[in-house]
């Protein structure tokens, strides 16, 4: 199967395309055939300029979605568009919550099967095989589709870099409105961003976490002392952001936040796979932990094996007499 | 209020996880285990049916050989019965093949909700439970950190990158729940001693009406054509804290020119 057309699912947030749809669509140019974008919101055309110069010739607009869930509304979108036979060969999704719930509904409405964890996508034989990291990324595996397409990829965030080609702004047109029936009757009430200060974790040049080895809630704010001092992004393991000491937004792993960033420091996390697969590709890893055999000394490039009830604080003097 | 909880038996994530060289199928032999992130989605039912006064808490699984012990698991914790799908063809089934098997198993409970964790311990594909969602025409809430039911509606906390959203769905809705939404209570032994003469039903895949090539590996409609070990993180340094391990911090953050 050759690919002539790819839709890459575009999730606008405070009024700009996200970062890891730009990075599909950045890499969705190296494969071959025009590369369009799925949106949803008030205010589409106003992406129409960013998403072009990334190589988006088109943004199909599914419209204002009036407080539902995207999943079913956009999925029903993007099947008629198929169903009509002037659909995509190839629809790449963020990981993302509402990226998943897409390529969930739209797997089982077009009964075409989805991959996810998509780590890479590379064109072979005419065909898409994509790459996947299991087992808390000991194992690469490759994967391809044997039936008919579309094919659907749900790609992990910090795949590819995210890239500007230097197009026109991208033409938009609205996807064609579809039935959804009973699956679109959740409503969203009410939303509530959880304020934070400094970079954002998945953007930020330092990112110091912290887990079950602090002890208790309050020690958390080591971490965000240390986070501040390094000019860096506080983190969390899932095990305390399910003990309810910190927020989700906070949470690095598979679940939450994929980082990249020059410095992580792992303060008292034992690296379980759900957290290895979102932070091991960190340009260098620091961890302090009191248990020698913890799974994370086995990214780490530095590994102090001792109490972050005692490490943690004198690193924070000695940055603080520093100035 | 009827709720189906899915809930899938895993191998003992403790233990190394295994592909068989031949088929490159997850190797699901020996005993399996209820998966972790499947008993917040047990108590959550259990709560929510409690608080409505009343209804049964009803399981839905699929895997080979009959395999019951992780279902026995969660029977101990209080559900009342079982719906468990074993069948030779659903060897090597993806996501949409397990999908459809579970939706139609599910359909013979006739739930008022169904709750599944946000993905599984083991393959975390995490689509699942969105794809039953659609097969079975129902809402669904993902990634719910807190859920009630008020009347004919359930009312979910709905994790978001940002924060949560306040979202209402019409029942019936299916609804995947995140480790933090409840404390698993763990079985007592009344109720382990209760779970080995609760009902659970087997089913084959003719019983539920699905073809057998809709499922399994001759379902599946994709390949996986290579499996490799990942490059080995080279070997960091080790340090022993004797007192001045975040001196070596410091060092090695000047390194980097982070500081």
């Amino acid at each position: 199967m050759s690919v002539d057309k790819i839709w890459v699912l575009t999730e606008i947030s405070d009024g700009a395309p996200i970062t890891t749809s730009l990075e599909l669509i950045s890499h969705a140019r190296s494969l071959g055939g025009t590369v369009e974008a799925v949106a949803w919101g008030e205010d589409t055309a106003s992406v129409a300029p960013t998403l072009g110069e990334y190589g988006v010739s088109t943004v199909h607009d599914v419209g204002d979605l009036a407080g539902s869930l995207p999943g079913a509304p956009v999925a029903a979108a993007i099947a008629a568009a198929v169903n009509a036979g002037d659909g995509p060969d190839v629809v790449l999704f963020p990981a993302t919550y509402d990226g998943r719930d897409v390529a969930g509904r739209l797997s089982a409405k077009l009964d075409r099967p989805v991959l996810t964890n998509v780590i890479d996508l590379v064109e072979k034989d005419g065909g898409l095989l994509s790459q996947h990291a299991v087992f808390g990324g000991s194992y690469v595996l490759s994967a391809r589709f044997t039936g008919e397409g579309p094919q659907l990829f749900v790609v992990r965030a910090k795949s590819f870099p995210a890239e500007p080609s230097g197009g026109a702004a991208a033409a938009v047109v609205a996807a064609p409105g579809a039935e959804t029936g009973a699956t679109n009757a959740a409503r969203i009430l009410a939303r509530h961003v959880e304020e934070r200060t400094g970079p954002k974790l998945d953007e930020a040049d330092v990112v110091v976490s912290g887990g079950r080895g602090l002890g208790e809630k309050e020690q958390y704010a080591l971490i965000e002392e240390l986070a501040t001092l390094l000019h860096g992004a506080a983190g969390a393991s899932r095990a305390i952001v399910d003990a309810g000491w910190v927020p989700y937004s906070h949470q690095v792993g598979q679940t939450g936040k994929t980082v990249k960033p020059t410095v992580y420091l792992a303060c008292g996390i034992s690296g379980a796979t759900q957290h290895l697969v979102g932070m091991k590709n960190s340009k260098n890893i620091v961890a302090i932990n009191k248990d020698q055999d913890a799974p994370i000394f086995s990214v780490a490039d530095l590994g102090i094996v001792g109490d972050v009830h005692k490490v943690v604080p004198k690193l924070i003097e000695a940055l603080k007499a520093r100035g | 209020m009827n709720v189906v909880v899915c809930v899938k038996q895993i191998p003992d994530p403790a233990a190394p996880p295994a592909l068989d060289p031949e088929t490159k199928n997850l190797v699901r032999e020996g005993k399996l285990i209820l998966d972790d992130s499947d008993s917040y989605g047990v108590e959550m039912a259990l709560q929510l049916a409690d608080a409505a006064g009343g209804g049964d808490v009803t399981l839905v699984s699929m895997a080979p050989n009959g395999e019951t012990s992780g279902l026995r698991t969660a029977l101990a914790m209080g559900a009342a019965k079982a719906i468990l799908v074993s069948d030779d063809s659903l060897a090597g089934s993806d996501a949409l093949g397990t999908a459809k098997v579970l939706a139609a198993a599910i359909k013979r409970a006739e739930p008022d909700l169904v709750l599944a964790a946000t993905e599984s311990t083991d393959g975390y594909t995490g689509t699942t439970p969105v794809q039953v969602a659609e097969l079975l025409g129902l809402p669904s809430v993902t990634f719910a950190k807190k859920v009630e039911i008020d009347g004919s509606s359930v009312k979910v906390e709905r994790q978001t990158e940002a924060g949560y959203d306040e979202v209402e769905s019409p029942l019936p809705a299916l609804v995947t729940v995140t480790a933090g939404v409840v404390e698993p209570r763990y079985p007592s032994f009344k109720g382990i001693m209760a779970a080995k003469s609760k009902p659970v039903e087997t089913l084959t895949v003719a019983d539920l009406g699905i073809d057998a090539g809709e499922v399994g590996s001759a379902g599946a409609r994709q390949e996986i054509t290579e499996v490799a070990e990942a490059e080995a993180r080279s070997g960091g340094e080790i340090v022993v804290d004797e007192g001045d391990g975040h001196l070596r911090v410091i060092e090695f953050l000047e390194q980097l020119k982070v500081i």
